[in-house]
């Protein structure tokens, strides 16, 4: 119990008769990136900022730390850091400035501030422009700055709304390198995001997000393992193509063929690697490409949705 | 509904101290600054130039400093009512959507304060930043004054001056809150400015015509009265109470009690109750400073109504974009 750093029961928030969050769970331990994954209106926000107490809850229990958003919000707000979706700073402020003030908001004394600011900003690879105006700076530097913030906070829980919404795919990855780091400081993170592959890179477990509900939570494998049936998908190249997709539903273990381009997109319930070439290559083909793929949290995203939408799932 | 712990002023000071600088430093205050200085300016040389031929006869010359007028100019006065609100409404027009558009409210307020502080201290940092610059402008006449009438004021005329200040600073807190609602209310800075600027036309410039006219249609003057062109008294109660509405009316009286130390009443006054008055003889400073206590406290009242509305409208508020 101890080690939970957020535990959420029976969240609700409504507008109105809209629900936008209708009742979600959530336990978080320290250390863990949790994903928080889902289209636009899902729910995400609205859940980070009930966490925060920036927002009233309708219903439900929030435990941070051991306070109530809603009965202590600044003890809170003291022990979570929060990056929110697009951060904006004080662009006729240095970046140095810019923090130096959240960090009298945050009660710092200034000598222990002027520390805690030199080194989040040498972590974050911004001291070589931390007395340039923000006005200068690229979104990427923008948004590390907004991570410079929560570790200069020294938060027991970070809360990254869309960090890397927007980025190029250099920043994107410095900046989850970042959030690798925090995870080693003990730090639970909490990340939004719509952008599945990049979330997969870092998280430890997520959860699906649809309608206010979490519709499915659990670590990617998991995952796959529950929405697509099987844990293990191989894609297959060969020539002639004639016979290869009977082929290889006919291996025993395939569950399912699909065609993906030039490839064949084969969904396994165990390894089945060797008997998928033998099949190939005894079939009188030319086996072209065999390749292990990693289950995609795209893959499962897409097909969750689409069997919702065709009702099966 | 348990109650929330921790003070509500957490942080007022840190933000008051953010948003004084930024006042001080924008290029928005000096532009402001010397519009006033240049208008104020006029007005007061003009005023000196009058002045110097009266030196001996009136006893609060330095009074006169702020007060006379001579066609085209306006008195400074006049030039600070119309003036303060402009001010104000420069300052915090877009003091809060403006945190929101730059997106650096949700992280202001992810930080362990309340949005009382935030609100708090962006409007006293408007109230010190004008009570900086009129107090400067203050000290300019002043000294304008002592050198060229050559007399030093009386103890009396610069306490009357200070009160004139402490009003002038009231005047400026309620148009500080007003646009501080307007910047609270509306998204768009904009529209936040054109409607607080809106609000002070319809109060500073037309409310005295429609006062005039509301009245006059409710108590319509007499067969009598018109023949003898007396006016109406229920009508001219009326009259007087409804323009104390507006901000404006209030700081010209209470500007007028304490400026010109002969005013003995401000609105009608019957002969009965000047029975027994020395006419033209001034009152001393506590009987001004009492005459005029209403008009100031309405003021006040005033700007804290409004800031109330304000933090009641954002405390409500969605911070989310």
């Amino acid at each position: 119990m101890t080690d939970l750093a957020i535990s959420a029961a029976g969240l609700r928030k409504r507008y109105g008769a809209v629900a936008a969050v209708d009742g979600i769970d959530l336990a978080i331990r320290r250390g863990e990136i949790f994903g928080l994954l889902g289209p636009n209106g899902a729910g995400k926000t609205t859940t980070i900022l009930m966490l925060l107490g920036l927002t009233d809850v309708t219903e439900g229990k929030i435990d941070i730390g051991g306070f109530d958003p809603m009965r202590d919000p600044l003890e809170v707000k003291r022990r979570v850091g929060y990056l929110p979706d697009s951060v904006g700073f004080y662009d006729n402020l240095t970046a140095r400035q810019n923090l130096g003030y959240t960090a009298r908001l945050a009660g710092f004394a200034r000598a222990d501030a002027g520390e805690r600011i030199a080194a989040s900003l040498a972590r974050t690879g911004l001291a070589a422009v931390a007395d340039h105006r923000v006005g200068t700076y690229s979104r990427g530097m923008r948004q590390r700055l907004g991570l410079a913030e929560v570790l200069m906070k020294g938060a027991e829980v970070a809360i990254l709304d869309e960090p890397t919404s927007g980025l190029d795919p250099e920043a994107t990855f410095e900046l989850l390198d970042m959030i690798r780091g925090m995870k080693h400081d003990g730090t639970a993170v909490l990340i939004s995001s719509h952008l599945l592959d990049r979330v997969q890179a870092v998280c430890d477990r997520v959860a699906l997000f649809n309608e206010g509900h979490i519709v499915l939570e659990g670590t990617v494998p998991e995952l796959a393992q529950r929405v697509l049936g099987g844990g293990y998908i191989y894609e297959v190249e060969a020539e002639p193509e004639g016979e290869v997709e009977r082929v290889l539903a006919a291996v025993p273990g395939a569950q399912k063929v699909t065609r993906d381009g030039r490839a064949f997109r084969i969904l396994a319930e165990r390894d089945i690697r060797a008997d998928l070439a033998r099949a190939v290559v005894s079939s009188g083909a030319s086996l072209l490409r065999l390749a292990d793929m990693e289950p995609s949290l795209d893959t499962v995203y897409r097909h969750y949705f689409e069997g919702r939408a065709h009702g099966t799932a | 509904m348990a109650r929330r712990s921790g003070s509500a002023f957490t942080g007022a000071g840190t933000v008051f101290l953010k948003e004084f600088a930024d006042h001080l430093g924008g290029a928005r205050v000096h532009v402001l600054e010397w519009l006033v200085i240049l208008t104020g300016a006029g007005a007061v040389y003009t005023a000196i130039q009058d002045l110097k031929n009266t030196t001996g006869q009136d006893p609060f010359l330095f009074l006169r400093l702020f007060t006379q007028a001579r066609e085209p100019l306006p008195s400074f006065v006049l030039v600070l009512d119309f003036l303060i609100p402009l001010i104000a409404i420069a300052l915090a027009f877009d003091s809060v959507n403006g945190e929101f558009n730059r997106r650096t409210l949700s992280r202001l307020l992810a930080q362990p304060i309340y949005r009382d502080a935030l609100l708090l201290g962006k409007f006293l940092s408007g109230l010190a930043a004008i009570a900086v610059a009129l107090f400067t402008l203050w000290l300019l006449i002043m000294g304008l004054g002592l050198v060229t009438l050559g007399v030093p004021p009386s103890g009396e005329e610069v306490m009357r001056g200070l009160a004139f200040l402490v009003i002038a600073i009231a005047y400026g807190g309620v148009w500080l809150a007003v646009a501080m609602l307007c910047s609270v209310v509306f998204r768009s800075a904009a529209t936040s400015a054109l409607t607080a600027l809106g609000i002070w036309l319809l109060v500073s410039v037309l409310w005295p015509q429609i006062v005039q006219f509301v009245s006059t249609e409710i108590y319509p003057p007499t067969v009598m009265q018109i023949v003898f062109g007396q006016p109406n008294p229920d009508q001219l109660m009326l009259q007087q109470s409804l323009s104390r509405l507006s901000p404006s009316t209030l700081f010209g009286e209470s500007v007028l009690g304490i400026l010109h130390p002969t005013t003995r009443a401000l609105g009608l006054v019957f002969m009965s109750q000047l029975e027994g008055a020395v006419m033209g003889t001034p009152l001393p400073l506590s009987q001004s400073l009492l005459l005029v206590w209403p008009e100031v406290t309405g003021l006040v009242a005033a700007a804290i109504i409004l800031f109330v509305i304000t933090y009641v409208v954002f405390q409500r508020q969605e911070v989310r974009a």
